[in-house]
C-alpha cells in the first residue's frame, strides 16, 4: 500500500497535498459564514493569470501565480469598499476576466498545452522540490496568522458591524483575509487545479457546518475532511490513474453527502 | 440617588454636533451630555437621525462638524478605554441560523477588542467572561448555537457579549427586535437592574415610545436636532410628542416603577 511513496514526485504530491488540505478549509470557514465562498474560485481563475506569465516567460509559477492572486485580492477589496459594483458581481468580473486573461496569455505563447490543463484541473506529477519549499513556508505564514488573528476574524465573521464598533480595524483585517486566501489559493493550484480549489476550501466546511458544533471544532472536523479526501483522493488518482483535483473533490462531496446523511432532523 | 449633573463623571459629550450624508443634513447641532450612571433613552421616528447618533457615539461616522467625546476623549484618541463602550446591535441580521458559534465563544468574543493580537486570555479575562454569562443568565445556554436561540435568548447573549469587556458604557440599538412580549419585559427589568445595581451607564435607542419612557431616567428626543432632552418624567409632556410624532400618538406615562 505505500509503496508508491518509492516515487519522489508522489512524496512531493503528498506533502503539498497535505499541507493544502491543512489551510483550504481554515481559510475557507471564514470565508462561508461571511457569504465569501466564490471569493475562492474568483482568486484560483485570477491566479490563472500568474500561471499564463509563467508559461510565457518560463518563470516559477507558484510564485507569478501566488503575485497575481495577491495583488488582485487587494484590488478586489478596495473595489468592493468603493460599493460602486453591485454585491457579488464584483467577484463574476474578476472570474471570467482572470480566464479571459489568462486564455489571451497563453494563445499569444505556445496555444494551449498540456501544462494549461494540469493547472486547470490538478495533477500530482508537476509538484517540483523548490514548489514544496515555498508551499510550506507560505503554509507556515498562513496558519501563523490565523493563529494570531483568530479572535479578531471570529469577531468580524460573527458581525462585522459589531467588530467595528468594538474598535478592530475591520477594513485591514478584510484585506488580510482576503491576501491569506489568496496565497491559499495559489498553493493549491498545483495540486487540485484552479477550477477545482474553491470546492476544496468550502465543501469540507459546509460538511463539517453540518454537525452544529462550535467554531473551533467546525474548523477542526472540516480539516479532517479535507485531509481525508486529499489523500484518499490522491490514492485514487494514482492507481486508477484519474485526475487528481476532480477526485479529490469527488470524495469531499461523498463525505458531503454522507454529512448530510447524519445530521437529518 | 442625588449628584449634581455638572460634577457627574461625563460619559458622552455632543458639542454642536452637525452630520450630513452628501447635501442632506441628518443631524443639526446636537448637544448634550451623558453622566455616569445615566439611563438615556433616545427616541424620534424613523429618519430621525437616531442610528446615526449611535454610529456618531460609537466612533463608525465622524462629524461633519462639531465635537465627540467618550470618557472625556475624541473618539479616534481611545484607545484601551474603547474597550470599555459595550455595544448592543439591533438585531443580528447578518446572522446565519447556521453559524457554527456557540454562546460560549460569541460572549468570549466581546473581551477581544480590549486586548492585543497575541493574548491569551488570562484569569481575569475569564472571570470577566464568567460574570457576564451569570448576569446575563445564559449559563445554560453556553454550548448552545446561536442560531438555535430564540429571539429574547439571542439578545441576553449580546448583552452577555458586552458585559464580557466590562464596559463602563451599555449601547443598545433597538434591542428588542424580534423579541416577544413577555422577554421584551424581563429584558427591561434585567436592563433597569444592570443600572442601578451594577452601576453600567446605559443609552438605549428605541422608537418605541410607550416602553422607553417608562424604563428609562432620562430621554433625548431626537428630530434631526435636540426636540428636548432631560428628565424622562418631566419630559413626558404632550407637546413635545406631538412635535416629535405628530397628535397621532395617544400616550400615557404609567407611574415610574424605578427609583
Amino acid at each position: 500500500m505505500f509503496s508508491i511513496f518509492h516515487y519522489d514526485f508522489i512524496v512531493r504530491a503528498f506533502a503539498a497535498g497535505i499541507i493544502t488540505a491543512v489551510i483550504a478549509p481554515a481559510i475557507g470557514l471564514f470565508l462561508v459564514v461571511r457569504r465569501y465562498s466564490l471569493m475562492a474560485d474568483t482568486l484560483a481563475h485570477v491566479s490563472l493569470v500568474g500561471v499564463a506569465i509563467a508559461l510565457l516567460t518560463g518563470m516559477d509559477p507558484v510564485i507569478t501565480s501566488l503575485a497575481t492572486a495577491v495583488v488582485v485580492s487587494v484590488a478586489i477589496e478596495r473595489l468592493r469598499e468603493t460599493k460602486k459594483i453591485f454585491g457579488e458581481s464584483i467577484l463574476a468580473l474578476f472570474l471570467s476576466g482572470g480566464l479571459a486573461v489568462a486564455v489571451v496569455l497563453v494563445s499569444m505563447g505556445h496555444g494551449f498545452s498540456v501544462n494549461l490543463v494540469s493547472y486547470l484541473f490538478g495533477s500530482i506529477t508537476t509538484v517540483s522540490v523548490p514548489d514544496i519549499y515555498i508551499i510550506a513556508a507560505a503554509g507556515v505564514f498562513i496558519l501563523a496568522c490565523l493563529a494570531v488573528f483568530y479572535k479578531q476574524f471570529f469577531c468580524i465573521a460573527f458581525n462585522e458591524e459589531l467588530a467595528a464598533a468594538n474598535g478592530l480595524n475591520v477594513k485591514l483585517l478584510n484585506t488580510l483575509l482576503i491576501v491569506l486566501t489568496a496565497v491559499s489559493v495559489s498553493l493549491s493550484i498545483r495540486i487540485v487545479g484552479a477550477l477545482l480549489i474553491g470546492a476544496l476550501m468550502i465543501i469540507p466546511t459546509v460538511s463539517a457546518i453540518q454537525f452544529k458544533l462550535s467554531f473551533k471544532k467546525t474548523m477542526a472536523l472540516g480539516i479532517g475532511f479535507s485531509l481525508f479526501s486529499v489523500i484518499s483522493g490522491l490514492y485514487a488518482s494514482y492507481y486508477f490513474n484519474l485526475a487528481t483535483g476532480g477526485t479529490i473533490v469527488v470524495v469531499a462531496l461523498i463525505v458531503f453527502c454522507l454529512s448530510l446523511l447524519a445530521n437529518r432532523d | 440617588m442625588v449628584k449634581s449633573r455638572d460634577k457627574a463623571e461625563k460619559m458622552i459629550e455632543f458639542k454642536n454636533v452637525d452630520f450630513c450624508y452628501g447635501d442632506v443634513p441628518v443631524l443639526e447641532n446636537v448637544s448634550f451630555d451623558v453622566n455616569a450612571g445615566d439611563y438615556l433613552g433616545v427616541i424620534g421616528p424613523n429618519g430621525g437621525g437616531k442610528t446615526t447618533l449611535l454610529n456618531l457615539m460609537l466612533g463608525l461616522i465622524k462629524p461633519s462638524s462639531g465635537e465627540i467625546k467618550v470618557f472625556g476623549e475624541r473618539i479616534a484618541e481611545l484607545k484601551k478605554e474603547r474597550a470599555k463602550i459595550g455595544y448592543v446591535p439591533q438585531r443580528l441580521s447578518q446572522l446565519d441560523a447556521n453559524f457554527p458559534g456557540t454562546v460560549d465563544e460569541i460572549v468570549g468574543s466581546g473581551r477581544t477588542a480590549g486586548n492585543g493580537l497575541f493574548h491569551v486570555f488570562s484569569k481575569i479575562d475569564k472571570a470577566a467572561i464568567e460574570r457576564a454569562i451569570e448576569i446575563a443568565g445564559v449559563n445554560d445556554l453556553r454550548k448552545k448555537l446561536i442560531g438555535d436561540l430564540s429571539g429574547g435568548q439571542r439578545q441576553r447573549v449580546m448583552i452577555a457579549r458586552a458585559l464580557a469587556g466590562d464596559p463602563k458604557l451599555l449601547i443598545l440599538d433597538e434591542p428588542t427586535t424580534g423579541v416577544d412580549i413577555n422577554a421584551q419585559e424581563q429584558f427591561y427589568h434585567f436592563l433597569g437592574e444592570l443600572n442601578h445595581k451594577h452601576h453600567l451607564t446605559i443609552v438605549f435607542v428605541s422608537h418605541d415610545i410607550d416602553i422607553i419612557a417608562n424604563e428609562v431616567h432620562q430621554m433625548l428626543l431626537l428630530n434631526k436636532r435636540v426636540v428636548s432632552y432631560g428628565e424622562a418624567k418631566d419630559l413626558i409632556n404632550k407637546r413635545y410628542l406631538d412635535e416629535l410624532y405628530g397628535n397621532k400618538i395617544d400616550f400615557t406615562f404609567h407611574p415610574h416603577h424605578h427609583h
